[in-house]
């Protein structure tokens, strides 16, 4: 199980340790109902691996309680006819939070009256790192948690030659103690049993608060009826940051503070300094190093590449090239397969049944759908890099080289994280940057993150940049289309850099802003966490942004085949009129109908009340029309136009780009001009068009004030700059 | 311990910020007692030793090896600069 060396202890003082033994004599948990178990540790103890191990595919992500923040939990299968729910927690260094992020396990673990409480912890802790990582451990078991604690990473541990004597560790730490290897699975075996045994409360205790806090935290115990000491402590330190205590009970708390002259600052740095020393005792007795003649690590030998001041800043820029161009090209071939299969069930339909709702299913649902589908390749290749940067530890490495200049437009190293992720989906990054502990930095990060280009926007992108951009090779691999979608990338970037900037200088604040954290060594990804969140980040997309989409475009259907009174009646009596005057074809008819409907249908009167405002930009209804329903999420506007422009279209104008190369102005020229069409990407590089981003913002910053600013900032610069595109390039 | 630094230095301490490449100092107390919550759960507690390790390309930030385990910390200069080091 363990490759750690297991030392036996020559006194039989173990007879009274914790073992697995002793264990099965331990009654199993009653099945009555569920056990929540939690899952918590440092950044980078495994815990993720742990997780993925013990609940595989059975994880789904919802928010904690009042929180935006996500909130994952999974099913585990203990054993046979046990199964518990696992919660797996943001990592945390302390139980005093530092950011928003870590606040989330305080408030679920100093609530022993919600039904969220956990049963018991699971501790992970890196064996090759256990100073720092008992400190937590401590911290816990003196809440009185029953805990179990995952020793993992034993292999690291033991490539470093540390060498740890279980049993007496298991003695000193008063709970049972599972050497472990989350990454290759070694371990969890005997992790669920002991998960599933009833566990009793840590046997030991790390730290008195001292006696001169007594009557203090007796009072606060007493008032709030907890079950120990440390916990009343930490109502003292952080009552003003605890989302479910009552403005009477916050007031009950300070008035004590006062009374007795709790001075929090210096009573938790000496709490954190006593842990310390407790935790180094302990080791001093059951860790030894043998080997100490240390080789140069190889993390630190990749870092003299990775962040080299040339090299360093080559390489980022050469994997974001990367990925644009695995997003652009590798991510088509998946895309044309569903773009074609929509297609087919498509006509297949349309060719076998009749009636309105046919043309409901086909041009409305199916429709929408296909929208959708289409994204799935893209999302889940976007997602995928960024898994593995993350998991390799790289992203870390950014940060750090992108600190000093993110600075200079106030920002953090730590925005690099959102932004980032922003071109993926600007609804998780922003939530990502809970982790700036720094409130202006975090507000600045979020307030421009929806400014990088979000892969909703990519289908835009690519069917304008597909119509007016020729796909010719330069330099021999470089697609022209590639560095054009590459080149909108940079200005959404730009872009938020400069209202970065901006921001920095508008706003003004006390507080110092941070930037301590730790440096991962390099790791291999775990192939199985990056897969397990891109079938999350899909699943979410297809299941939220989906619902949206298709909803959308049935709505828009309607719009488009109805019309006020009968309009539609009239229009069509019009078009006929004026196609047997000019003896049009019968094909030539169907087509003149169908646009002369489409204009006097709902949507139409929509599109023509927003058209003046914007044919400076060189926009027509139909555009409008696009840009009302994508101010519900970009991603319908594909679906838009399609629907639009399928509606009365012969049948082999199949995919949207064909739709759109066919679309002729009143002249006869072709519609979709590089002025226009790049008008249009520029007000899509812009444009704040997501709900989902106002919501999460509103939540995340506690009002409307910054949703609200964004929107009018980023709806006028798109519109500013749109209209400076067009008038230029006409 | 005080995470205070001593009255009345007879000179200007080292700060972490002064180390060079490779060097090494043991921490002597932490000058900023808000900043000090977050150094001392990362492990930079008063006697413990640290060495420099990396500077990022722009001289700012930098990493720190803290103790006798492979455990690297990034921090920026101003930060590094709270943190005094014992003669």
């Amino acid at each position: 199980m363990a490759r750690a060396t297991l030392i036996s202890d020559p006194t039989g003082a173990a007879a009274s340790a914790l073992t697995l033994e002793a264990l099965r004599d331990v009654p199993p948990r009653s099945h009555r109902e569920l056990t929540r178990i939690a899952l918590i540790g440092n950044p980078n103890s495994g815990k993720s691996s742990l997780f993925n191990q013990l609940t595989g595919l059975n994880q789904k992500v919802g928010n904690f309680p009042g929180v935006t923040v996500d909130r994952k939990t999974g099913i585990s299968q203990l054993t046979a006819q046990h199964r518990a729910e696992i919660i797996d927690l943001p990592g945390t260094y302390s139980l005093y939070p530092k950011s928003l992020d870590e606040k989330v396990i305080t408030d679920l673990l100093y609530d022993q009256a919600s039904d969220q409480y956990p049963d018991f912890v699971v501790v992970t802790v890196d064996a090759s790192n256990l100073r720092r990582n008992l400190l937590l451990f401590t911290q816990l078991a003196d809440l009185g948690l029953p805990a179990v604690l995952a020793l993992n990473m034993m292999d690291v541990a033991e490539q470093h030659g540390v060498q740890i004597d279980i049993m007496a560790l298991q003695q000193e730490l008063g709970v049972p103690i599972i050497p472990m290897n989350a990454r290759k699975g070694v371990g969890i075996a005997a992790l669920k049993i002991v998960m599933s045994r009833q566990l009793g409360a840590p046997t030991k205790s790390f730290y008195e608060p001292g006696e001169d806090l007594l009557p203090m935290i007796r009072q606060i115990r007493y008032y709030f009826n907890l079950h120990n000491d440390y916990l009343a402590l930490h109502y003292a330190h952080q009552f003003r940051q605890i989302s479910f205590l009552t403005a009477d009970d916050k007031t009950y708390i300070a008035e004590l503070v006062e009374k007795y002259d709790f001075q929090p600052t210096p009573r938790q740095a000496q709490e954190t300094i006593d842990r310390y020393a407790r935790v180094n005792d302990i080791l001093l007795n059951t860790v030894t190093v043998v080997r100490t003649e240390k080789n140069e690590p190889y993390s630190n030998k990749l870092d003299k590449v990775l962040t080299h001041k040339v090299w360093g800043y080559l390489i980022f820029f050469g994997i974001l090239f990367l990925m644009f161009q695995a997003v652009f090209a590798w991510a088509s071939y998946p895309m044309e397969l569903i773009d074609e299969g929509v297609t087919w069930i498509n006509q297949l339909v349309q060719t076998n049944f009749d009636g309105p709702l046919v043309s409901l299913l086909t041009e409305g649902v199916l429709a929408g759908l296909g929208g959708v589908l289409i994204f799935i390749p893209q999302i889940a290749l976007l997602f995928a890099f960024i898994a593995v940067l993350e998991e390799t530890g790289y992203m870390a490495r950014v940060t750090f080289m992108m600190d000093r200049i993110m600075r200079k437009f106030g920002l953090n190293g730590k925005s690099i994280v959102p932004l980032i992720s922003g071109v993926a989906c600007a609804v998780p990054a922003i939530m990502s940057a809970r982790t700036i502990e720094n409130w202006k930095d975090r507000i600045i990060t979020i307030f421009v993150t929806p400014l990088m280009s979000c892969s909703a926007r990519i289908p835009v992108y690519t069917v304008l940049i597909a119509l007016v951009v020729p796909p010719t090779k330069v330099l021999g691999i470089f697609n022209l289309q590639g560095i054009a979608l590459m080149g909108l990338y940079l200005l959404g970037f730009f872009a938020a850099i400069f209202s970065a900037w901006v921001l920095k200088l508008i706003l003004r604040t006390q507080n110092k802003s941070y930037f301590i954290m730790e440096f991962p060594v390099y790791r291999w990804p775990r192939w199985k966490n990056v897969g397990l969140t891109i079938v999350e980040k899909v699943k979410t997309f297809v299941f939220q942004a989906g619902k949206v989409i298709v909803a959308i475009s049935v709505i828009l259907w309607v719009l488009a085949s109805y019309g006020p009174g009968n309009a539609l009646e009239q229009a069509e009596t019009r078009a006929r009129t004026t196609a047997a005057q000019q003896q049009l074809s019968a094909e030539e008819t169907d087509i003149r109908i169908a646009s002369e409907k489409l204009e006097n249908s709902y949507a139409g009167l929509f599109g023509r009340t927003l058209e003046p405002a914007i044919r400076p930009l060189g926009f027509d209804w139909k555009i409008g029309i696009a840009l009302i329903t994508s101010f519900a999420a970009r991603e319908v506007f594909v679906g838009t136009i399609s629907t639009i422009y399928s509606v009365g279209q012969d049948a082999d104008m199949r995919t949207v780009q064909q739709k759109l190369a066919a679309e002729k102005d009143e002249n006869g020229q072709p519609f979709f001009t590089p002025a226009r069409a790049f008008s249009l990407l520029v007000f899509y590089v812009f444009a704040m068009q997501c709900m989902s981003t106002l919501a999460v913002v509103y939540r995340e910053t506690k009002g409307w004030k910054w949703p609200l600013m964004q929107l009018f900032y980023m709806t006028g610069l798109a519109y500013v700059s749109s209209l400076i595109v067009y008038q230029l390039f006409k | 311990m005080s995470i205070r630094p001593a009255q009345a230095q007879p000179h200007a301490p080292r700060s972490v910020k002064d180390l060079r490449l490779g060097e090494s100092g043991t921490i002597c107390c932490l000058q900023d007692p808000e900043m000090a919550l977050k150094l001392l759960e990362m492990g930079c507690i008063p006697g413990t030793e640290v060495r420099l390790n990396s500077r990022a390309p722009l001289g700012c930030p930098i990493t720190l090896v803290v103790g006798n385990e492979d455990y690297t910390l990034s921090l920026r200069v101003s930060e590094a600069a709270t943190i005094l080091l014992k003669d």
